[in-house]
């Protein structure tokens, strides 16, 4: 497993943790909302896993794209998109990303290259690979990233769009967060192999397993990964090791039903801000500095999603056809 | 109103000439599918690969999940993906990409995307091909909103339809009946369109109306012929689009005449002449002078054998029995 190196100038790493503080505080407002009753319909939220969508995200350009899933808030946040619509679209708003009819497993910012959470586990990558084949076509060096978990790595369409990518030699970077379960169960039961970036073998593409716990870490790999894609030199896996500290939705706990409270605790030590705290040796007066910030942009948030209004009932009609 | 010039040809000719011309119209068209990319193999998209070369004519693997999710994402980056399915049974292995993304995204997603795709399936019984090689499933995408489904049952509604569905900015399915590839009729020489949810008269008539959809539009107007021989005067009518469904263009010719036949060849539970049946007496219950009956595929799998194939599938004699009951 590839850890980081210190090649990361601070300025560029304090970004990411930026980012991470920023996913991290939304998504517990997220889950504190939905825990009031504010918010229309599921939420799966990343905590743990931040250092994935920030790590990626910072190795990408604003004219790249990225899909994510059903748990993609973080991906979200990091590619930029707007987070008082965003919050709004979990309130059931009609100021949401998607005028309240997608709701959190389906926000999308397609201005920001962000082109949709899709909630049918492993429909993202095809699609992600037509996307690649519209930038090759268009002869710009635009590259795809999409975001799936270890669960997805065994559904059919991911070996399907690897191989679409690996002939065609597609701008495509397939991210797997590794967070060892889909919902309740265990990778290492439902998968043939211990690494899953092992299986980009099989489409002779680069694949590489990294710390999902650290961001410099997924930084690295991300870039290296975009870096090929952008060259024309096709797909690459890379998998990011990692853990969901939530369930997988509410109603699941955070161990005790498929999870023990050990594997748990050993993990929570890794928790990816910590991590990037004791890399940028952080003061007190630094953290704050950026818990301040983030606290100004969340409460802007809140503010913007609850005073907006719910949709009319000809929005129910609405965005059918084109 | 100015003469409209035509020429015969046929319905894979029709086809082959609409993927022309929008190819040369629009260097946002190009073409996915297996097999397309050699003339021999697929004469609907003959000559498609050597005039516009294999980036937008372009041959895919066995991957039909695959290359239709690709669609789909390459549709939402702006390109206009036109798909061969080779056959519509081989499309049920994309079903995730049609129902559950081309179709949903731009609602689902608040207007955000538009999916400008269009899904040819070939489809269709009668050459011996057996249950997972005949079947016609338009029926299971009118149950999908978001998505247009097209049935032309002619050569010049072929190419007009076709064109219509490519500068749509909308999910297509285009379904084609292989029985029909070679029927030959008149064509409109230059650039037209025609419309998508306009159904057609094919046959004009007092007596009954004739509904039918894909290949039983042909059956419906040779059992026509034979009517006519007898003295009943039918109205031929092609629905060409089921969804949207011109409900009121078939309800008119049913006010005329009072009594209707749908001819179909889907299964008949469930299927297409469901949808109408239910439509048109919504619409024009007062005028019906007799129940609709519909003249469909038998609820089993298309066998294999002639002589079995023939008892499961419509048939233009099927169509005239159904008609003489109605009016006896």
């Amino acid at each position: 497993m590839v850890k980081s190196n210190s090649g990361l100038s601070r300025k560029r790493l304090g970004e990411m943790y930026r980012t991470m503080l920023r996913i991290r505080r939304f998504e517990e407002t997220a889950d504190d909302l939905y825990m009031a009753g504010k918010v229309v319909g599921g939420v799966h939220v990343s905590i743990g896993q931040e250092a994935c969508s920030a790590g990626v995200c910072a190795a990408l350009r604003e004219d790249d794209a990225v899909l994510t899933t059903h748990r993609g808030h973080g991906h979200s946040i990091a590619k930029g998109t707007r987070l008082p619509e965003m919050l709004a679209e979990l309130m059931g708003k009609v100021t949401g990303l998607c005028r309240s009819k997608g709701g959190s497993m389906h926000i999308a910012d397609v201005s920001k290259g962000h082109y949709g959470a899709h909630s049918i586990v492993g429909a993202n990558m095809p699609m992600a690979a037509g996307i690649g084949l519209a930038y090759q076509l268009e002869g710009k060096d635009r590259v795809a990233v999409v975001f799936f978990g270890d669960g997805a790595s065994n559904n059919g369409a991911f070996h399907e769009a690897m191989n679409l990518c690996a002939i065609w030699k597609l701008p495509v970077v397939f991210f797997c967060e590794n967070n060892q379960y889909a919902v309740s169960v265990p990778a290492e039961y439902s998968t043939s192999v211990d690494d899953i970036s092992v299986r980009s073998k099989g489409y002779d593409a680069p694949g590489l397993t990294v710390d999902g716990m650290d961001v410099a870490a997924v930084y690295e790999a991300s870039r290296e990964a975009v870096s090929h894609a952008r060259r024309g030199l096709g797909p690459s896996l890379v998998e990011a090791k990692t853990y969901r500290f939530f369930g997988h939705s509410r109603g699941d706990p955070h161990y005790g039903m498929y999870r023990t409270k050990e594997e748990w605790e050993g993990w929570k030590e890794r928790d990816p801000l910590i991590v990037c705290e004791k890399m940028l040796k952080m003061t007190a007066k630094q953290k704050k500095a950026h818990a301040d910030a983030v606290e100004a942009e969340i409460r802007e948030a809140i503010e913007f999603a609850e005073n907006s209004p719910e949709p009319e009932e000809s929005v129910a009609l609405e965005d059918i056809f084109a | 109103m100015p003469e409209v010039k035509t020429r015969t040809i046929s319905y894979s000719t029709a086809i082959n000439e609409a993927l022309h011309e929008e190819m040369e119209r629009d260097e946002k068209v190009f073409l996915m599918g297996e097999d397309i990319a050699l003339s021999a193999i697929s004469p609907a998209t003959a000559g498609l690969g050597d005039r516009f070369g294999h980036e937008r004519v372009r041959n895919t693997p066995i991957s039909e999940l695959g290359f239709t999710g690709a669609a789909v994402g390459a549709a939402m980056a702006g390109y206009r993906p036109v798909l061969d399915m080779r056959r519509i049974d081989f499309m049920m292995l994309a079903i995730d990409p049609i129902a559950n993304q081309a179709a949903k995204l731009r609602y689902m997603l608040g207007g955000q995307v538009s999916i400008p795709l269009v899904i040819r399936a070939p489809e269709g019984g009668g050459s011996q091909n057996g249950p997972t090689h005949s079947q016609c499933l338009e029926a299971w995408f009118i149950q999908v909103p978001g998505l247009r489904v097209i049935v032309p049952s002619d050569p010049a509604d072929a190419k007009g339809l076709l064109k219509s569905a490519i500068r749509e900015d909308n999910p297509v399915l285009f379904v084609e009946y292989r029985a029909l590839y070679s029927l030959e009729g008149p064509v409109p020489e230059g650039d037209y369109t025609e419309p998508i949810g306009k159904a057609a008269v094919k046959r004009e008539g007092s007596d009954i109306t004739l509904i039918g959809i894909g290949s039983q539009a042909r059956n419906c107007l040779e059992a026509s012929d034979l009517l006519a021989r007898e003295g009943i005067d039918a109205e031929v009518v092609d629905p060409r689009t089921i969804n949207p469904l011109d409900v009121e263009g078939l309800a008119g010719s049913v006010r005329k005449t009072g009594k209707c036949v749908i001819a179909e060849e889907g299964h008949k539970s469930g299927g297409v002449g469901a949808e109408i049946a239910a439509s048109v007496q919504e619409a024009a219950f007062g005028a019906l002078k007799a129940p609709i009956i519909r003249v469909a595929a038998l609820d089993v799998p298309v066998p294999v054998h002639t002589k079995l194939e023939a008892i499961v599938l419509p048939s233009t004699e099927k169509v005239v029995s159904a008609a003489k009951k109605l009016l006896s």
